[in-house]
């Protein structure tokens, strides 16, 4: 066994070369040669014809969609699209192949010549594109027994629902020259493809279920050669983090057997997610002869320039410049938007900004909360049981303050088990938050009464106290209350108890300087400025009426609980307390 | 011959009309022919499966129809004998191989639902060299058929069997497939008109595929009248066949019903003729090329020089396909499977089940055509092949600047007898020398039968070939050929066939 050169060794002495042949599974109804339904996870052998199935007479008819979207494709990657092409046949003898040859295309591509742009590190690189063409899938095989491969089963079972669903398969040119970043080019190549097709719509894309395939070609030659080694090429490679690993992997194997004076085999690989290893296929030295011919049982192809064209101007905005357009209209960071990237959660900020949240809370729901859920379970963002409409919902009630922070991300919990939707739960589990101000002022009332040292602490100055009496009513409410209003409530409360108890002849300054600090520290909650005569000279000599008469003319609302009287009061510079409430309430 | 001849006697048009007429109910015609099966396949087996009781059903439909004052087809009513290469759902499908004995499709063919449409009664399947490889019925899994003309004499193929069963009289109608002569060289031998329409005039779909870009279904009749019918019965646009044309069916009932070659520019294939012709085959088509001109046609000698090449690029394109469309026949999903004893590998028991399923001539031409596609050969072979394929395609295209029609024999001999080529493939493959070109160019053609060799007095078939999609041009020089030779010999063209009245005796025939 060849001992693996340390990744660092590896590409410090050999450049390595890779391509990639990706495997898309088209979207379209119906397959590729006939009527029967494109599905995923259907009953086994339940949606198949005469025709997927290869039975004697059966014939193929080409779907026109699949036509449609694979020029989308090719145009989206800036490729030639042939004005006339054929299918071939492939022969190769394999159960899950229902005629034993496949409809391929071979030396007549669809799309050739194209390529893609893609960024690793700020560094950006071109892959070039060598042909897109248009097949069918095989059916899937299943072995029964101990081993769960084809060596040592017991018997096999074969579904041919795939069989016949339309693959494109995107084939690159070799790319040289990424010297190190090769892993992760092969690997932002594989996402800025993905994040292509799915825009174009062509493909759900799900690379664990196979709807987006992997091979990965690689080779490497001594640094500086101008040589390209030879090649092998790793199938299996069914994920993002695989892509890059496997090429990774190949490169440390291969750097190995060059170490030793070995030549690397031209063959096929398989990699493995349990060890990121790949072990060796069948050879492809002994390559089978697959025997490519005219397929005799359809015409050619000649796509009109005027239905290309008509494709072309349809295209939708593509990912590169829909990412540069978000990034503006959101304010988002490089790196936000590198982290939505990372966990795909680019078009569920979109949809949910879409559907009415500001776009840096939306960030922070994908990026954080439900990032963390589904890292737990392992899903996908995107399949989890919340929608973008429904994040931005939960988004809305916290803003007009019918949720705090600690209720939302209930709420969420409940969206995700399947309780309906976030008003649903919100109605179920009885987690709006406190609004009913009499309730809270009771409160308030209550936690000052009972807690006369804070009171005494807040009313020499103290403001920072405030905190346990937070505590105190939000126990009281069992949480549902909002805390920063709740905050508010008190020391606006205090302030008013202590401009009651004011008295000019009381001969000490000390409650006008609490009253500062606290009408300060609202100023910053609220950010709405409290104004508050800064001297002793500036107050008339008045009896405590006075001055409460000061507080009731100059601030309305002050210390007086009752809803706002009109949206403008309560909206001016009131950024946490958007809706309905008053800072004062 | 018994009673019910005078029901199995008549054309498949006269037929149509005496149950139009309420002369006769579908069910009795149908019967009648099921009668006469029982009676003569003992001998002809021209029927791999007889379908007595969905041919009663269909028939039965047809009289409620016309019962019923619902209008009626042009042949609806009349019995037809259908290749066992199209898929049936109340019938097996075997193609005459072991691989597929016994197996029931789960869908009609188009051409199987436009003759159910059409109110025609299919009688069974009637046998073929295995998968339509072969020129006398030979290669059948389930054993040869027989020239109804002399029993030792095979019937011609691959659609030999649909040939004999007409020939025979146990069905005024059959539908053969043509690849490389396959209807036109049974229906020379047999003494009955055999038409290969323009590639992809009828729907393949259904069709158990030989050679793709080849193989034409097409009708096998005792007139040329009856053909057309069957003709237009079969045709038009299928949008499940990709390669089938969608375009006017040209008029061929119209050119039958009034033959005329007044004026008409005949053209003789000076390739197709001289070394390796039967005398008596040479004889009778230039009487008739004489014939044609004393009805008004203008004849001319001309040259199609690449015709030569026809039958090796032929060998090359027909099994290169074969060798693809029959590596479904594996054992995994439908038909027979040897070898699965639970341990064997799938592979193992597609090798074996293939080994055992398949006859000499179908490996044989699997074998070539695998040879021809492998990598380092496909340009030598297949690909070459597919250049002569375009020359001839050229050749006729310049011949048919010259000429309306070009003529040939349909088959260099007359019927040999069973077992004398079975062994020798190329003396086999060179009785389809005439009819491959237009298959190749994938242009109509039919066999008209044209009088019987001297020195054996067996049929000779006269072949006329028309550019694509003209199909008509060969029902107007048919039909002339046929009025004038039944005028002069006063009675139908199979009236002479001495071996017929013999059929329906229990004695074994034999010369």
């Amino acid at each position: 066994m060849t001992v693996t050169v340390p990744y660092d060794l590896a590409v410090a002495r050999y450049e390595p070369v890779i391509g990639l042949e990706t495997h898309v599974e088209l979207g379209t109804l119906t397959k590729m040669f006939c009527g029967s339904p494109v599905t995923f996870g259907a009953e086994p052998n339940s949606a198949v014809c005469p025709v997927c199935l290869g039975l004697p007479g059966s014939l193929p008819v080409i779907n026109k969609t699949a036509i449609e979207y694979t020029i989308r494709i090719g145009l989206a990657l800036n490729c030639s699209i042939a004005t006339w092409c054929r299918f071939a046949r492939k022969n190769y003898f394999y159960p899950d192949m229902p005629k034993n040859f496949q409809i391929s295309q071979y030396d007549e591509p669809l799309c050739t010549d194209g390529f893609l742009n893609i960024e690793v590190d700020g560094q950006e690189f071109t892959i070039g594109i060598e042909r897109v063409h248009l097949e069918e899938d095989t059916g899937k095989s299943q072995h029964v027994g101990t081993t769960g491969r084809i060596h040592g089963a017991d018997y096999s079972l074969v579904d041919y629902n795939r069989a016949g669903i339309p693959l494109v398969e995107i084939v690159t040119r070799p790319v040289p020259g990424t010297g190190a970043l090769a892993p992760a080019v092969a690997k932002a190549y594989v996402s800025e493809l993905r994040d292509l097709l799915r825009s174009l719509a062509v493909s759900d894309v799900r690379m664990e279920q196979g709807s987006l395939r992997c091979d990965v070609n690689t080779s490497i030659a001594p640094a500086g050669s101008g040589e390209w080694g030879t090649r092998t090429e790793t199938k299996n490679v069914n994920s993002l983090r695989s892509v890059e690993r496997a090429v990774r992997s190949e490169i440390e194997r291969q750097a190995g057997v060059l170490d030793e004076g070995g030549r690397v085999i031209q063959e096929t690989r398989h990699f493995h997610e349990e060890t990121g290893k790949t072990t060796s296929g069948r050879s492809k030295e002994e390559a089978q002869d697959y025997r490519y011919f005219p397929e005799p049982d359809l015409v050619p192809v000649a796509p009109s320039r005027e239905w290309v064209q008509e494709i072309r101007a349809a295209l939708p905005e593509l990912p590169a410049a829909r990412r540069v357009r978000l990034q503006a209209e959101w304010g988002l960071s490089d790196l936000d938007m590198t982290a939505l990237r990372n966990v795909d959660a680019l078009d569920l900020v979109a949809e949910t900004v879409a559907a009415g949240a500001a776009p840096d809370q939306a960030r922070n729901w994908w990026l954080t909360e439900l990032s963390r859920h589904a890292n737990d379970t392992g899903a996908e963002l995107a399949d989890l049981a919340i929608t973008a409409e429904d994040v931005a919902a939960v988004i809305a009630l916290v803003a007009a303050g019918q949720l705090n922070n600690k209720l939302a991300r209930q709420v969420v919990d409940g969206v995700l088990a399947g309780e309906g939707s976030p008003a649903e739960v919100v109605a179920a589990r009885g987690l709006a938050v406190v609004t009913d101000t009499s309730v809270l002022s009771a409160a308030v009332d209550d936690a000052i009464a009972a807690n006369p040292d804070i009171a005494a602490k807040i009313a020499d100055g103290k403001v920072a106290a405030a905190g346990a009496l937070v505590g105190a009513v939000m126990k009281a409410t069992k949480g549902q209350a909002d805390a920063a209003s709740v905050r508010q409530l008190i020391l606006e409360r205090c302030a008013a108890n202590l401009a009651a108890a004011w008295s000019p002849a009381g001969g000490t300054s000390r409650p006008l300087t609490t009253l500062r600090r606290i009408l300060s520290d609202l100023s910053a909650v609220c950010r709405r400025t409290y104004v508050f005569p800064q001297s002793k000279r500036d107050l008339p000599a008045v009896e405590s009426a006075k001055v409460a008469q000061f507080f009731t003319e100059r601030y309305p609302d002050f210390g007086v609980p009752r809803r706002c009287r009109s949206p403008t009061v309560v909206t001016s510079g009131c950024k946490t307390q958007r809706r309905g409430r008053s800072p004062l309430e | 011959m018994a009673a019910a001849d005078e029901l199995t006697t008549m054309t498949a048009a006269e037929m149509a009309a005496a149950v139009a007429a309420g002369e006769v109910s579908a069910v009795e015609l149908t019967r009648a022919h099921l009668d006469r099966i029982e009676l003569t396949d003992v001998k002809v087996r021209a029927f791999l499966h007889v379908g007595a009781e969905p041919a009663l059903a269909a028939a039965r439909s047809v009289d409620e129809r016309r019962a019923a004052g619902r209008p009626l087809g042009p042949l609806a009513g009349v019995p037809l004998a259908l290749k066992d290469v199209f898929t049936t759902t109340d019938m097996p499908t075997t193609c005459g191989s072991k691989i597929l004995a016994g197996w029931q499709p789960p869908y009609d063919a188009t051409l199987t639902r436009r003759l159910r449409d059409a109110g025609v009664v299919i009688l069974g399947k009637t046998n073929m060299d295995e998968f339509a490889m072969g020129s006398s019925t030979e290669n059948s899994a389930f054993g040869p058929s027989r020239n109804p003309w002399d029993l030792n004499l095979v019937p011609g193929g691959s659609s030999g069997g649909s040939a004999a069963a007409v020939a025979a009289y146990q069905a005024p109608l059959a539908i053969g497939t043509d690849t490389g002569g396959s209807i036109r060289q049974p229906g020379a031998v047999c003494g009955i008109v055999g038409v290969k329409p323009t590639y992809g005039g009828s729907s393949r779909f259904g069709l158990v595929a030989f050679a793709s870009s080849l193989d034409t279904p097409g009708p096998l009749t005792r007139t040329v009248l009856d053909a057309a019918l069957l003709h237009e019965a079969i045709s038009g646009h299928d949008p499940n066949d990709s390669t089938s044309l969608d375009a006017p069916v040209p008029p061929v009932v119209a050119a039958a019903r009034n033959p005329d070659v007044a004026g008409l520019r005949v053209g003789v294939v000076a390739e197709l003729s001289g070394d390796g012709y039967a005398p008596g085959v040479l004889t009778r088509f230039n009487e008739t090329v004489e014939l044609l001109e004393t009805l008004g046609a203008k004849v001319t000698e001309v040259s199609c020089p690449h015709f030569t090449y026809a039958l090796p690029a032929y060998y090359l394109i027909a099994p290169s396909e074969c060798s693809s469309n029959l590596a479904r026949f594996d054992a995994m999903r439908y038909g027979l499977r040897i070898g699965d004893d639970g341990v064997a590998s799938a592979e193992e028991v597609m090798s074996l089940t293939r080994a055992t399923g398949f006859g000499a001539e179908v490996k044989r031409r699997i074998m070539l055509g695998t040879y021809a596609l492998s990598s380092g050969y496909y340009d030598a072979y297949y690909g070459k092949a597919q250049q002569v394929r375009t020359l001839i395609i050229r050749d006729f295209e310049a011949a048919f600047e010259q000429v309306d029609v070009l003529v040939s024999p349909t088959t260099p001999t007359t019927a040999f007898p069973i077992g004398e080529r079975a062994d020798d493939p190329m003396a086999m493959y060179l009785a389809d020398l005439c009819t491959i070109p237009s298959d190749l160019a994938g242009n109509a053609a039919i066999s008209v039968p044209c009088g019987l060799a001297p020195e054996n007095g067996l049929p000779v078939g006269f072949q006329v070939m028309a550019p694509v999609l003209a199909d008509d041009r060969l029902y107007r020089v048919a039909g002339a050929v046929e009025a004038a030779l039944d005028a002069r010999r006063g009675a139908s063209f199979l009236a002479q066939a001495r071996g017929l009245a013999g059929l329906d005796e229990t004695a074994e025939a034999g010369r």
